[in-house]
């Protein structure tokens, strides 16, 4: 017999596509988390050189924080510890809704400041090839995904803090 | 009712392991993170901490400012001339407008925040000499503005129409030489015979006889001489000679200096200016040293604005730019002269009336070191190749592409063949792909660079320099540094001798292009044959 679990009130799952959710939010977690601890345990990682490529409607904004050494000490903090936290938090469902956004908020940023459009020429080599759609959108659009169907009250640390533990 | 608990118990324990379902895979990613921090310690400890000696980067040394007040004089206030004086403390008001603009416009433009941070080097520029009016106004106007490092100036400048007038006044300590090639070598040592302390700009001299002369009398006049090759104070010129002192190249047979530009600027082809005239400009001074000598007209307009491009006045790529290539070899190697200098070029792409080339190189032998220092330029071509020190166990690339947007930095790249690196290559612990070291000072403090010529300087570390990861101005350093030698009566980092070996060496270069044949220096006789 299918067991049955509750997303929300509103949808039903069955336990594949309750695996197949678990398995995304692991995935991007891990991904995310090494991706700011790379950054923690290089110093000379900045977020300068990312910056300095920026195209298309950030690109001003991108300067200005370059060149203020303090908006990019800043920047280049929010981008080590969130990318991190956020990783951590949906590796080990926790605080999942709140890891989710963040990084939906991060990755989405890094879309915008450099959207692979075309007629938008970029200095730093790319690692594949694009037209709009490029990965860093696909993760967001994952995350949104991930977003709306909550796992970590199922599978995750959250499931500690939830309603059917404490029943 | 037991049954009733067990279940619920077993439910509990299911609901646990199923909160805690992933902590496996945080277990993984962190052994996975801890061989991979640990590879990488292992890698980074094996090509650095056992091959690099880490010294402490140099830190500006102590202010020595407040000492005594020196009071400077400029002799030649043109392109160069305005940023030495710039390096000393004293901007045009012009210059300030257009920096600080610059710096609102784009805020990757650091020029103004640069200079306002430079220290205040407790002089005053008092004495101003230049044959073209409007630049002897413009420094006047650069020694009363007030908007410099250190507030109002103390002294402001008098203009002097003949640099003769300037060394008689007792209370000039010292003077900063800017003028045309050609007028270097005589004005340096009648500074020195009235007891100036000289900046000269490089080239030193224009021939080899003018180096002798000036080398002598600074010999004898114990004056401090500084030659303007602000490279010498670049940390990652210092950083590539521990390198190759502590023999991580191996033996070294062969230098390739290269430079390459492609704008009509970088080619000298200078703005005439539209004041200049018959009345702004004092032509028959300009050319008295020269042998070629023109009437006033558009040719000699041409000349007085553009003179790199003639041997009358400068010696062309050679004092310009090959001198820079050299110095800085000679600063991380120590050369010297060499035994024998040839070369060859021509006049390829801008055939515009100038006699010296656009394309040239030059072959240095070094046969009692075993090497072969290769220069090659040209003056129509971008392509940055940098400047190697090519090692039998690993190569030295500094500036061009080997930086990568960072500035003054250099990489080594271990050889395939190495003998010393042999088992670190076998073991995979070195590849020779990627650098064994890499140095990029600023690379987490990036700038904005306006032109292609500024990023050529910027890549041969002309521009920048960095103490403690913030941007300096090269040339401010090395204008401290001399003010400071005057002061202590210390030596500065271009001193006479160094500056001598720049001189010979560019004047074989310069008389093999000119003479077609190879040059040999005679240093005990100190003669060329």
């Amino acid at each position: 017999m299918e067991e049955k679990h509750s997303i929300n009130s509103s949808t039903l799952i069955n336990n594949t596509q309750l695996y197949a959710l678990v398995i995304l939010r692991i995935l991007i977690g891990w991904h995310i988390l090494y991706e700011g601890i790379s950054k923690l345990i290089n110093p000379y990682w900045s977020s300068a050189a990312y910056l300095l490529d920026s195209k298309w409607i950030f690109s001003g904004l991108a300067k200005a924080i370059v060149s203020n050494p303090t908006l990019l000490t800043i920047t280049d903090y929010i981008n080590m510890w969130g990318l991190t936290i956020c990783g951590l938090c949906l590796l080990l469902g926790i605080f999942n809704r709140y890891a989710v956004l963040g990084a939906m908020i991060l990755i989405s940023l890094y879309y915008l400041f450099a959207p692979p459009f075309l007629g938008l020429e970029y200095s730093r080599p790319g690692e594949g090839s694009y037209i709009i759609v490029n990965k860093n959108l696909i993760e967001v659009l994952a995350l949104f995904v991930l977003y709306h169907f909550p796992t970590s009250h199922l599978i995750g640390l959250d499931r500690l803090f939830s309603e059917s533990l404490k029943n | 009712m037991n049954d009733e608990l067990t279940n619920n118990q077993d439910l509990k324990r299911r609901e646990f392991l199923k909160s805690l379902a992933t902590i496996p895979v945080f277990g993984l990613f962190l052994v996975n993170l801890w061989i991979k921090i640990r590879g990488d310690a292992l890698k980074r400890k094996n090509l650095l901490l056992d091959l690099v000696q880490e010294n402490e980067p140099p830190a500006i040394i102590s202010s020595l400012s407040d000492s005594k007040h020196l009071n400077i004089g400029v002799i030649g206030y043109g392109g160069r001339g305005s940023h030495l004086v710039r390096g000393a403390g004293f901007a045009t008001k012009g210059w300030i407008d257009y920096a600080y603009t610059a710096s609102k416009e784009n805020s990757l433009h650091k020029a103004y925040a640069t200079f306002m941070s430079q220290e205040d080097l407790n002089c005053s520029l008092v004495g101003v000499c230049d044959l073209f009016d409007v630049n002897a106004d413009l420094a006047i106007d650069a020694s009363q503005n007030d908007i410099r490092p250190g507030g109002k100036p103390k002294k402001t400048a008098v203009r002097y129409k003949h640099y003769s007038e300037m060394l008689a006044q007792d209370h000039i300590d010292a003077v900063i030489v800017a003028t045309p090639d050609h007028w270097h070598s005589r004005i340096t040592i009648d500074a020195a015979k009235a007891g100036k302390h000289v900046y000269c700009e490089k080239g030193l001299t224009r021939t080899f006889q003018e180096a002798i002369d000036v080398y002598d009398t600074i010999k004898k006049t114990g004056m401090v001489l500084q030659l303007g090759h602000q490279n010498r104070q670049v940390e990652a010129n210092d950083k590539a000679g521990q390198i190759i002192h502590q023999g991580l190249l191996g033996p070294i047979n062969l230098v390739e200096l290269t430079t390459n530009r492609n704008s009509p600027w970088g080619a000298w082809v200078w703005n005439i200016h539209k004041d200049g005239n018959i009345n702004t400009i004092d032509w028959d001074t300009f050319q008295e040293p020269s042998l070629n000598k023109i009437p006033f007209g558009q040719e000699a307009l041409k000349r007085f604005f553009r003179w790199r491009c003639w041997y009358d006045y400068g010696t062309g790529l050679s004092g310009d730019l090959f001198s820079h290539d050299y110095d800085q070899l000679n600063q991380i190697m120590g050369m010297g002269i060499p035994k024998y200098a040839a070369s060859t070029g021509g006049i390829y792409f801008y055939k515009d009336g100038r006699d010296v080339p656009d394309v040239w190189h030059v072959t240095l032998e070094y046969p009692e070191r075993d090497m072969t220092v290769l220069y090659s330029a040209t003056l129509s071509s971008n392509n940055s190749r940098g400047n190697r020190i090519m090692g039998h166990d690993a190569t030295m690339v500094l500036g061009g592409q080997s930086n990568a947007g960072s500035v003054g930095g250099f990489r080594v790249i271990a050889d395939r063949e190495s003998t010393q690196y042999k088992d670190r290559i076998d073991k995979g612990i070195i590849n020779t792909k990627y650098p064994i070291y890499n140095y990029s000072p600023g690379s987490k403090q990036i700038d904005g660079v306006t032109s292609a010529t500024s990023q050529y300087f910027a890549n041969k570390g002309l521009l920048y320099a960095y103490r403690d990861g913030k941007r300096v101005d090269p040339t401010h350093l090395h204008i401290k540094d001399w003010l400071d030698a005057i002061r202590t009566g210390g030596q500065p980092k271009c001193n006479v001798d160094v500056a001598f070996e720049e001189a010979v060496t560019c004047a074989m270069a310069t008389e093999s292009y000119l003479t077609g044949r190879r040059v040999e220096w005679d240093p005990v006789k100190r003669k060329l044959i």
